[in-house]
């Protein structure tokens, strides 16, 4: 176990194990952990995402750390991001897996660090290459003229478990994630979300903008049969959205493609 | 950002002092007069300098005919030497099958006289062509040396032409891209698609309309060609073998997508999803499909997620 200031000692190095050798992340995890949090890279923590960067505004990251029991947080970061935490996931009750799309600035390690029980810290991560400046480029609706018709319009949608499992929940919020890195557009960004259960906390996030713009997010919370889900979000402009997801058909069985 | 003038303009005027990595090409002789220079058949990277598109080469009385310009400037230039080599006589004609820059990022090496291209690639080459291409110079760094997109001067229209006493029918199409153009050349029968056709490769969707694609495939089954040169991929010998495949990669590609939706499934999943069995010849089938995911997956979430706020 490694304590990440301390193992950060000179600030130009890799850390000590890390199999992305990059010589960031010492400075990145002061950035993105608590002070003092002691790391350790675990291949328990699967982060999976595509082969290469089609989008880099809208880069698919899931992180599935169900292998690793109390897990408390999981946070998904990217060391090279002028943003680089992304969003920080509190499963109350829910498993310890998120799926969400961020932007990538350049090539750069994508990273999760899982919060277990004892307080350390798991990290797991691969390189991706970024074609472009996924950062620095308008979103794409802005360009389009739309945002604030559709600011913090809700999509969801809500997979009841077949089989006493957990749930699935999609959620697409439309938000610009404006990262006040691009013109003269300040920064403004989709800050928390919560969802609760009868009155029972599911899940919470906390994300940056360094989220991909119109945040879409897939969690698998805990339900009891029939239940709903209520999701309230928050942006940085102190705008509130409450919706409701009810649960309509079921996880199929069969996950295999046609 | 960085604007692509200024990236154009770095690459162009920074005094270098090696020389720019020189592409070596190799025709293969398709039928009488007609060759094709394979490309890669891999994504455009360092290691092939973005020369993954398959080019012909058609001789006529009046100089070759390109079907394409490369990727680069300085992929074009070796694409237009070889072309007089294999002809004796100059370039006398470029078309452009459609603008995605392994295709026509070589313009630049032809006179504009020269270079003919549809309507609304010639409008893509006039407007934000650079959206496209920062990725590229990222990816190609030397490869893309003194690179520039002069505008066509010339229309490629719908129809037949006869250069230099050969004739050529021209079909304007769209569906892989916003605009797709094939050329049928009818001395030899032999059809060249652009990326209107993959053969042995899995098809690329980044700007495509899968219905008008669809029409586009059905339209190029019934020209009663003998054989077929594809965007990516070998010379399909017979008519119909690489327009079969394609068309089965797209029919399955949609439904697929919507199924993996349906079921609840994350984009990586997807794009993890199992590939049938019929496609394992497609190579970078995984890959495509991922990138397919990517482009499809917002559009999916806008149409089959149930909007829950007000
Ligand atoms: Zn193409």
């Amino acid at each position: 176990m490694l304590a990440a200031r301390a193992a950060a000692g000179p600030l130009d190095g890799p850390l000590p194990g890390d199999p992305l050798n990059s010589p960031n992340l010492p400075v990145v995890l002061q950035l993105v952990l608590p002070e003092g949090a002691r790391v350790r890279f675990d291949d328990r923590v699967k982060v999976s995402f595509p082969a290469i960067a089609e989008n880099q505004r809208q880069f698919p990251v899931q992180v599935d750390a169900r292998a690793v029991p109390g897990v408390r947080r999981i946070i998904i970061f990217a060391d090279l991001n002028p943003i680089q935490k992304a969003v920080e996931f509190t499963p109350h009750a829910a498993e310890a897996f998120i799926a969400i799309r961020i932007k990538l600035d350049q090539r750069t390690p994508v990273r999760a660090a899982v919060e277990v029980a004892d307080g350390s810290w798991l990290l797991a991560g691969g390189w991706i290459d970024a074609a472009g400046g996924g950062c620095s480029a308008p979103p794409v609706s802005r360009v389009k003229g739309d945002w604030s018709q559709a600011l913090m319009q809700v999509r969801g949608r809500l997979w009841p478990s077949g089989d006493g499992g957990p749930a699935r929940l999609a959620l697409a919020l439309r938000h610009p994630m404006d990262t006040g890195f691009v013109d003269n557009i300040p920064s403004y960004w989709l800050e928390t979300l919560a969802v609760t259960a009868g009155g029972r906390r599911l899940a919470e996030l906390a994300l940056n903008a360094s989220v991909a713009e119109d945040p879409s997010i897939m969690l698998m919370p805990h339900l009891r049969e029939g239940e709903s889900v209520a999701v309230a979000a928050r942006d940085s402009g102190g705008l509130d959205v409450a919706v409701r997801v009810a649960g309509q058909s079921p996880i199929p069985p069969s996950r295999e493609a046609p | 950002m960085i604007a692509r003038r200024q990236l154009l303009g770095a690459l162009a005027g920074a005094p270098l002092l090696a020389a720019a990595p020189a592409y070596r090409l190799q025709a293969e002789p398709v039928a009488a007069g007609l060759w094709v220079v394979r490309g890669a058949d891999a994504p455009i990277a360092m290691a092939n300098g973005g020369a993954i598109a398959n080019i012909s080469i058609i001789a006529t009385d009046a100089g070759p005919v390109l079907i394409d310009a490369g990727a680069s400037f300085a992929h074009g230039q070796a694409l237009a030497a070889l072309a007089r080599r294999l002809t004796g006589k100059p370039v006398a004609r470029v078309y452009l099958t459609h603008l995605h820059p392994d295709h026509s990022f070589g313009i630049g090496a032809f006179a504009p006289g020269i270079v003919a291209a549809t309507p609304p690639v010639a409008a893509q080459v006039a407007g934000d062509a650079a959206g496209f291409s920062t990725g590229l110079y990222r990816l190609l760094g030397d490869w893309m040396r003194g690179t520039e997109l002069p505008a066509p001067a010339l229309v490629a229209g719908d129809g037949p032409v006869v250069i230099g006493g050969r004739r050529l029918r021209l079909l304007a199409l769209s569906g892989h891209s916003p605009a797709d153009l094939a050329v049928l050349d009818e001395a030899s029968g032999t059809l060249i698609t652009g990326d209107l056709v993959f053969h042995n490769r899995a098809p690329a969707t980044p700007h495509a309309d899968l219905p008008a694609w669809r029409r586009a495939l059905d339209l190029l089954a019934g020209l009663g060609h003998q054989r077929l040169v594809p965007g990516h991929g070998p010379v399909d010998a017979t008519p119909g073998t690489a327009i079969a495949q394609t068309r089965a990669w797209l029919d399955w590609l949609e439904p697929a997508l919507k199924a993996a939706m349906e079921a609840g499934l994350t984009m990586v999943e997807a794009g993890d999803m199992p590939i049938p069995q019929r496609f394992a010849g497609l190579a970078v089938a995984r890959l495509e499909l991922q990138r397919s995911v990517s482009h499809y997956w917002p559009a999916l979430e806008a149409a089959r997620l149930p909007r829950v706020s007000d």
